[in-house]
């Protein structure tokens, strides 16, 4: 009976990832039939073979690696900044008494009620007038600081023991130092917590690098694979080819950094 | 002494300020002016004209069948990401061997970005050729033009959004399921409570933060969705898909009218304004009774 139980149990987890996962998998299988096959009705759903020709296709029609590499100069550069903006602040709001610490914290709260539509108009005219619309700087320099990410480490920094910090003082450890060869190494998690959920939300951007890139050699992953979309020539097929090639990163990451991610998910869920 | 670490936090605090400043604060203080001006093409104010951009929105144009189609938007993603989210958290939290592969499975989604996803549901809502079509026919149900009959195409894009929701909705639910003590359900089950009584009496009380969370943020996300649209609808057929974030984003970007985009644009930031403060003083509330 108990066996009965947990072979039940297998069944439906196993029947709702496939269907979760069903746009996704249906994908990777058209990405891999021929032009004819990917449009056949009823549709085709296994290959008759392995037709990698549509990946080579998807690179042919647009500068697939050169997005790929793009977002991740973007992300890189916008999870680098986040990590430093977010742990010196946060660092500031565990560590230093000053006067007006609490005023100061809720302007950073406030940031994260302040939705992207009543900004993004004024934002895409200072980059206009800057001249920095398609450049990397253009696209990273408005997510360089992040309450969320800041909210993330100072909780985690406020975990560490008040003894150590009187510690460091005695023996006569400046803040900075403190910050750099106590703090930071000690709360690693946390920051691979942010690093990985910027990294991540940066890479899947879509409307900031549609306003701000036009030409070809700057285009993002998100919105180059548009233009495989407005390829007449492109089928199906190679429009997922490219779906699946700019999807493998983020996906490796889901892999490697799940633990992280969750984290960084739930921070906001579960008070403590 | 505290005096003297204003100069030290500063430093500490100037980074992420400037940013703030130059791309939070100051954008929010632009798009009030923006709002109280007409602007010509490249987004100049040349004369200030009071609320005239607000009595506009209201009175002429389709600001009002919009909202209602973000209100309906937001019903058709909100309410059906939940319900299913806490089906998968539900099961996610089995006790079994290799759960956790199937874990990363439910929290897949969410690496999805919108542009691929909406790619990928274009496939499959294609009319003629698509597997919708063929899982229809194979019902011996008819044909549905999914993104280009007006009656369908809201609903559509409401598919594509559940679909990318669930991996947040599942991962921050099954979270919530995992901290409830087992204790709870071990003395339930003593005193007799079936497994549709113990969800009732103790999963959905002790889930009511956590759900709360997620509602305020899918509804949030909800509002703000512009991915999928754009990419499968441009806000049409015959402006069935015309939500809110959209008109603003066609009437800024297509039409140059900035600043009447602006003017909707502060009009539906006041209206998340109440959500996140409704959030916030609700969930300090919850935090207190715990």
């Amino acid at each position: 009976m108990k066996k009965l139980i947990t072979a039940g149990q297998y069944l439906i987890l196993a029947l709702a990832s496939l269907i979760l996962l069903f746009p996704v998998l249906y994908a990777l299988l058209v990405s891999l039939q021929n032009a004819s096959e990917s449009v056949a009705y009823p549709p085709v759903f296994i290959p008759d073979k392995l037709h990698w020709q549509s990946y080579v296709k998807a690179m042919e029609t647009a500068p697939v690696f050169r997005f790929i590499f793009n977002s991740f100069v973007v992300s890189a550069i916008v999870t680098v900044g986040q990590l430093i903006t977010a742990s010196l602040a946060a660092y500031a709001f565990s560590f230093l008494t000053f006067p007006g610490r609490n005023a100061i914290f809720y302007v950073f709260l406030s940031t994260m009620m302040i939705p992207w539509e009543v900004t993004i108009i004024p934002n895409y005219f200072t980059i206009r007038e800057l001249n920095w619309l398609d450049t990397y700087q253009g696209l990273a320099v408005p997510f360089l600081a992040s309450a969320f990410g800041t909210f993330l480490l100072r909780q985690a920094f406020m975990t560490l023991p008040r003894e150590l910090y009187d510690a460091a003082r005695i023996d006569g450890c400046g803040h900075f130092r403190f910050f750099l060869t106590m703090v930071l190494p000690l709360s690693r998690p946390a920051l691979g917590t942010l690093a990985v959920y910027s990294f991540l939300m940066t890479y899947n951007q879509y409307l900031w690098p549609l306003l701000v890139t036009n030409k070809d050699t700057m285009r993002t992953v998100q919105i180059g694979l548009a233009m495989l979309q407005w390829d007449q020539a492109a089928a199906w097929n190679s429009i997922m080819a490219g779906v699946i090639l700019v999807s493998l990163p983020a996906a490796l990451l889901l892999i490697a950094g799940q633990k992280q991610l969750v984290r960084g998910l739930t921070a906001g869920a579960l008070k403590g | 002494m505290a005096w003297r670490n204003i100069g030290r936090a500063a430093l500490y605090l100037g980074p992420s300020l400037v940013i703030f400043t130059l791309f939070v604060f100051y954008p929010l203080v632009k798009s009030v002016r923006l709002s109280l001006h007409e602007t010509n093409i490249v987004g100049v104010e040349k004369f200030y004209v009071g609320f005239q951009q607000y009595v506009e929105i209201f009175t002429t144009g389709n600001f009002g069948h919009n909202l209602w189609l973000t209100f309906l938007f937001t019903l058709y993603t909100v309410v059906p990401g939940i319900v299913i989210g806490m089906g998968l958290a539900y099961i996610a939290n089995w006790r079994l061997k290799g759960i956790g592969i199937f874990r990363t499975v439910f929290a897949s989604p969410l690496v999805i970005a919108v542009a691929s996803a909406s790619m990928i549901w274009m496939l499959l809502f294609n009319p003629s050729a698509g597997v919708l079509t063929f899982f229809l026919s194979k019902l011996g149900l008819s044909q549905v033009n999914w993104l280009s009959d007006p009656k369908w195409a809201l609903f559509s894009v409401c598919v594509v959004s559940v679909w990318r929701s669930l991996g947040f909705n599942t991962i921050v639910l099954l979270s919530g399921l995992q901290a409830i003590p087992e204790q709870l359900y071990e003395s339930a089950r003593i005193d007799g409570a079936g497994s549709f009584r113990q969800f009732k009496d103790i999963t959905l009380p002790m889930m009511s933060p956590t759900l709360f969370f997620v509602f305020i943020v899918s509804v949030i996300n909800a509002l703000q969705t512009f991915g999928e649209i754009n990419i499968l609808t441009q806000g049409g057929p015959a402006g069935a898909t015309n939500v809110i974030v959209y008109s603003i984003y066609r009437e800024a970007f297509f039409n140059f009218h900035f600043s009447f985009a602006s003017a909707q644009a502060i009009v539906l930031f006041l209206i998340i304004l109440v959500l996140t403060v409704l959030e916030f003083v609700i969930l300090e509330k919850k935090v207190f009774y715990r």
